[in-house]
This record gives structure tokens, C-alpha cells and sequence, in this order.
């Protein structure tokens, strides 16, 4: 057991260091940071002057290897723009993008998981058609269409709700609605199918065999059993919670995450960019480790050997 | 109501035919749209007696009992009676269903790991039929689940409780499942085809364990099997059904002294006979009708190798050969000649 956590922890930092091995040198053989930074009419002494400053100007591998050795004394470098220490500006945007994201995940869930399993529990029905209709069309529609829909309805016909920004809760509204459509739907389809496999099973016929009521057939047979496909799309949908929200983001103007790899990307301010994707990377690594572990909880036939 | 163990002992003792049987169907049909998988079925349970019930796949044998005990699907519907000591349970309330499931009718199903929960102790599952049934909890429950792991055989059972169905033998899972059909103190055990997933020396074991239970617990049992011989081994009548009906039925004595359909003669060819010089197996030639392409007559009228106009004409009945031997073959009378000369 000890053997197999080292190893999945072992196999998580190797994920998270080719990820961030793999930007680093995209981001630097793409194009000169010093020249997007300066801009292209920048005298070459003020060019060679950023590049030496900033290190740009030594080999990528020794660059890579400053770069890793100063993660790990806990500096995640400056932004090439204003020499500001790139943690607090990303750890704020983190947090901006976790209040849409928290109860948009949430409410996927929810009524994605809910929604599902009554679709199941009403399989081949007009009900359960109606849901999984619902859930296509979710599923389908891009965020940006979604988005700009609802901006056009509540905002700009109704006027009930700002079109974009963060000034107060009620603009939060609408892009959690937009993000939640989209995971409620992908859950419906899951926990659909989970159930309605499940459903299938002997034991199912076992536990009313035994005397349970339907309702307590499918709450404690049947839901336990569904839940481990389900918890695994729960578990990638947090892994990509602090990525996820780009397009809808810029939708609604929303000052996250988002906004911020869209800006730094284009502004070639590496540092920023880096500390984003290691965020990322780790977050995603992190959500992978969790469902692996949950697995186990919710499965006793994974768990290693006979005790 | 259970305590009332010696009122049963005395009854079971008496001539099944003239008790109050324990179950009896009457007319039990089952049908998918208008056509019956089952069709009108009639049969008596007598308290404590074990009947057989024989057939191929898809003769109707086990569609039977998950219908009485209300467990098949909307899609099926069910039409007839199902006396349980006169309380017709077919289209009885979910509530009072709950009851008799797993309360006074224990089941028993084919596939052993796949009939468990998976990701429940075994020890819990059977709890759970205590606490529905008895009412049982904590620890006393706990107790019992044990005291019934040791009745049917499971060896260290106070730490077999706490295991999962992956964890044990198939064997020690049907043994599980027999555990937890006892939990309920059935008057009824339907045991659906229990050793059909297991190997053969595991066999021999659980029906073993199967008889003791019936005969130390009092309790009728009724068992489900494609093969003749298992049934043979513990049961006081035999069942044999074809196409949703029972085309024989009578003692075991009689029914293997004188098989008195040509579906059960093709039966017993089918199986070997250890005693005897090794011969070639007899096969029953074609398969069971499916339920929208029945003969107007005999179901099995076109297999059978006695065959005449007369029985594609009309369904035969179950006539009496014997007081407790009925078949429902027009040539039942003329059988024992006619196998002496051959089909004709």
C-alpha cells in the first residue's frame, strides 16, 4: 500500500514536470518574449538588456533548470510586464474564478446527478426522452453561444442581471448558469446510463427478493453501485475546474483565471503563464489522485488483495 | 405466526392433496403483449413438500416464480392467482409483497457473485433480510447472521461476515445467498437453478445443504433446475414443463417408472446413466416454441417423435394416470408400447 501511494505520488510529480517542461519551452521557442514585451521597434541594446536581465539569454536547459530550482526554494518568478511577484496576482485571480466555479460544479451536480437518475428510474419513458433531450441540447451547445444567449435575454431585453463583470453577486449569475449546463448535462448522460446498467444487475432482483421496497432497492443498492462511474466525471470535472472557465470568462468579462492565461498568453509574459499551468497541472494531477482513492472507497474490489 | 412450528409439522405429515396446500396457483399466466410465456398455469405446494420443477430454457419454469413473488418487469403482465394460504398475492400492494419476499417465500437465484451486492459485506446483506423480517438489529442481528453462516456451512463465520462477495468462493457465496433466504424463516424456498454456476463436487454439497435445511427448518421447497437428475435427488414430486405449461407431473417414483410424456421420456434420455453401459445420449431434436410461433395444439407436437393428427389439433390436458400422476399427452395410455416398438 505505502509502495503504491509512493509511486502514484512519483508518477504525479513527473506529470506535473513534463507539463510544465512542455510549456516552458513552447513558450520560449514560439516567439522572444523580449520582443513582445518591448515591441518589435525596441532598440536591440534594450533588447539585449531585458534578455540578459530576465536570463533569456542563457540556454533553454539552464533556463529550465533556474526556473525549476527556484520552484522549489517556493519563487515562482516575476512577470515579465511589472516585476510583480506572479503568486499573489494568480492566487487572486484563483479565487475570483473559484466563486463561478464552486456552485456552478455544484449545481451540475445536482441536477445533473438528480436528473439523470430519474431519467433512469423512468427508462424508455416520454420523461426520460424529455430529460435526455434536455441533456443533448445542453451538452452541445458551446459555452459562448450559451452565454451570449442569456446575456441577450436577461441582460439586455429583461435587463434583470449585468451582462458582465464582478461588481456584485447577481453577476455571477449567469455565467454559473452557463458553466452548470454544460456539467449537468455530461452528469445527466452518466448517471443515466449508470443507473439503468445497474438497474440490470442480480442483485438487484436479490435486494427485492429479500423484501426491500422498491425506494430502498435504489437507495441502497442501487445508488451505490451507479456512483462509481459517476464520482470518476465528478473528479475530471474538478481536475479542470480552474481551466474550464476560459471562454466563459471572457463572455461575461469575469476578472479569473481565465482572463488571465488569455492576457499573459498573448502579452508572452512567461512567468505568469508557467504559474498558471503548474496550477493547473497540479490541480488536475491532485483531482486524478482523489478519484483513484475514492475508486477504492466506494469499490471494495479494487482495494489491493484479500485483508 | 412463526411460532406456530408444530402446526406445520403435523400438516406436512398429512396426504398433500387433502391439506390446505401452502401455495397454490391458479390459471397463473404470463404474457408479453398477448402472447403467454406462461400460460394458465395450475399447481399445489403442500407445506413442507419439495417439488421439482424441470424444463429447458425458456420453458416458462422460473418466469413463473418471479411472477408470483410480483418481481418481473411492467413490461410483463401477470394474470391468474397465487394463493398463499388463500391470500391471492398476484397484484398485491408493493408493501405487502415486501412481506412475503424474503419473509415467508426465501429465493435463491443461479449466479451467486452476481446475485450479491458487490460493494456490501456479505454479513451486512444478510442483516438487512434480519432487520426487514425479524426486526433484528446491532448486535443481535449480528449474532444471528453468524448463527446462520455456521447453519449453512460457512466455516470462520464470524470473520466471513465481513467479507465481500469477490472475497469468497462461488461456492461460499450460494451459501451466502441460502443464508440470507433463510433470514426471513421462510415457509417457501424457491431455489432457482442454485447449482447451475458451480462446479461439481460444489454441487453435490449445496443441494445437500438445500435437503438438511428443508427438513430440519420444515419448509416447502420448490426447485428449479434444467436437469432432471438434481431434481430427482430431493424432491418428493416432479413438475416438468414445456412452453409455459406442465405437460407432466407426478411423484419422482412414478415419474421415473413410468415417464409418461414423451418431453419427459427425451428428458431422462438426455441424461447419463452412470449404472449402465456408456451409450450414445439421446437429444430431443428442434427447440422450445417462442411464444408468438406456439402450435395450435401440443406444444410439442412438433418434436415429438409420437406425434399424430390428433394432437396438433387441440391443447391437451392434464389427465389423471394415477392419483398422483397426471400428464397432459393424449397418448399417455399407449406410451409404454409404443416405446417398446419405436416411434411410429
Amino acid at each position: 500500500m505505502l509502495l503504491f501511494a509512493t509511486k502514484r505520488v512519483a508518477r504525479a510529480i513527473l506529470t506535473v514536470l513534463i507539463v510544465v517542461g512542455c510549456a516552458f519551452a513552447a513558450l520560449r521557442l514560439s516567439s522572444d518574449p523580449a520582443l513582445v514585451v518591448l515591441g518589435p521597434d525596441a532598440p536591440p541594446s534594450a533588447v539585449a538588456a531585458f534578455r540578459a536581465a530576465w536570463g533569456l539569454d542563457q540556454p533553454l536547459w539552464q533556463q529550465f533548470f533556474y526556473y525549476i530550482a527556484g520552484l522549489l526554494r517556493g519563487e515562482f518568478g516575476r512577470s515579465l510586464l511589472n516585476g510583480a511577484d506572479v503568486l499573489p496576482l494568480v492566487g487572486s485571480r484563483v479565487l475570483v474564478t473559484l466563486e463561478i466555479m464552486i456552485p456552478a460544479l455544484a449545481i451540475g451536480i445536482l441536477v445533473g446527478v438528480s436528473a439523470g437518475a430519474y431519467a433512469a428510474l423512468r427508462h424508455n419513458t416520454p420523461k426520460d426522452r424529455l430529460v435526455m433531450m434536455g441533456a443533448v441540447a445542453g451538452f452541445t451547445v458551446p459555452h459562448f453561444v450559451l452565454g451570449l444567449v442569456l446575456v441577450l435575454i436577461f441582460a439586455v431585453h429583461l435587463g434583470w442581471l449585468p451582462s458582465g463583470g464582478n461588481d456584485s453577486w447577481r453577476s455571477a449569475i449567469l455565467p454559473v448558469v452557463t458553466l452548470s449546463t454544460g456539467w449537468a448535462a455530461v452528469l445527466a448522460r452518466f448517471t443515466r446510463s449508470s443507473v439503468v446498467e445497474v438497474l440490470g444487475q442480480p442483485y438487484i432482483r436479490t435486494a427485492s427478493a429479500k423484501g426491500l421496497l422498491w425506494r430502498a432497492v435504489i437507495i441502497r443498492h442501487a445508488l451505490p453501485n451507479a456512483a462509481i462511474p459517476v464520482v470518476t466525471t465528478i473528479g475530471f470535472m474538478v481536475g479542470g475546474l480552474l481551466a474550464g472557465a476560459v471562454v466563459t470568462e471572457s463572455v461575461f468579462s469575469w476578472p479569473g483565471l481565465g482572463q488571465l492565461i488569455v492576457t499573459s498568453v498573448a502579452a508572452r509574459d512567461v512567468a505568469v503563464v508557467q504559474c498558471v499551468l503548474l496550477l493547473v497541472a497540479t490541480a488536475m494531477v491532485l483531482s486524478n489522485m482523489t478519484v483513484d482513492f475514492l475508486y477504492t472507497l466506494l469499490d471494495p474490489r479494487l482495494r489491493g488483495g484479500r485483508h | 405466526m412463526k411460532g406456530s412450528r408444530g402446526d406445520r409439522l403435523s400438516s406436512a405429515d398429512r396426504d398433500p392433496a387433502g391439506a390446505t396446500p401452502l401455495l397454490e396457483l391458479r390459471g397463473l399466466t404470463v404474457s408479453v403483449g398477448h402472447l403467454p410465456v406462461v400460460a394458465g398455469l395450475n399447481l399445489k405446494i403442500a407445506r413442507g413438500e419439495a417439488v421439482g420443477i424441470v424444463g429447458e430454457s425458456g420453458s416458462g419454469k422460473s418466469v413463473t416464480w418471479l411472477a408470483v413473488l410480483g418481481l418481473l418487469p411492467g413490461s410483463l403482465a401477470v394474470e391468474g392467482e397465487a394463493l398463499l394460504e388463500a391470500e391471492n398475492i398476484i397484484g398485491a400492494s408493493e408493501q405487502r409483497l415486501s412481506q412475503v419476499r424474503g419473509g415467508r417465500v426465501g429465493l435463491i437465484f443461479q449466479d451467486p457473485i452476481s446475485s450479491l451486492n458487490p460493494v456490501q459485506r456479505v454479513g451486512a446483506q444478510v442483516i438487512e433480510a434480519l432487520r426487514l423480517h425479524r426486526g433484528l438489529r446491532g448486535y443481535a442481528a449480528r449474532t444471528e447472521a453468524r448463527r446462520l453462516f455456521e447453519l449453512v456451512g460457512i466455516p470462520d463465520a464470524e470473520r466471513r461476515l465481513d467479507r465481500y462477495p469477490h472475497e469468497l468462493s462461488g461456492g461460499q457465496n450460494q451459501r451466502v445467498m441460502i443464508a440470507m433466504a433463510l433470514a426471513g424463516e421462510p415457509e417457501l424456498l424457491v431455489a432457482d437453478e442454485p447449482t447451475t454456476a458451480l462446479d461439481v463436487t460444489i454441487q453435490a454439497q449445496i443441494l445437500a445443504l438445500i435437503e438438511r435445511l428443508r427438513r430440519e427448518m420444515n419448509m416447502s421447497l420448490v426447485l428449479i433446475s434444467h436437469d432432471l437428475s438434481v431434481v430427482a435427488e430431493v424432491c418428493d414430486r416432479i413438475v416438468v414443463m414445456y412452453a409455459g405449461q406442465i405437460m407432466e407431473t407426478g411423484s419422482t417414483r412414478s415419474l421415473f417408472a413410468s415417464p409418461s410424456h414423451p418431453y419427459t421420456k427425451g428428458l431422462l434420455g438426455a441424461a447419463p446413466v452412470l449404472a449402465q453401459k456408456p451409450q450414445r445420449l439421446a437429444s430431443i431434436r428442434g427447440h422450445v416454441p417462442e411464444p408468438w410461433n406456439m402450435p395450435p395444439g401440443c406444444p410439442f407436437e412438433p418434436r415429438c417423435p409420437y406425434a399424430m393428427p390428433a394432437c396438433s389439433a387441440a391443447r391437451p390436458l392434464l389427465s389423471n394416470l394415477a392419483p398422483d400422476h397426471q400428464s397432459a399427452c393424449i397418448r399417455a395410455g399407449e406410451l409404454p408400447a409404443l416405446a417398446r416398438h419405436g416411434p411410429t
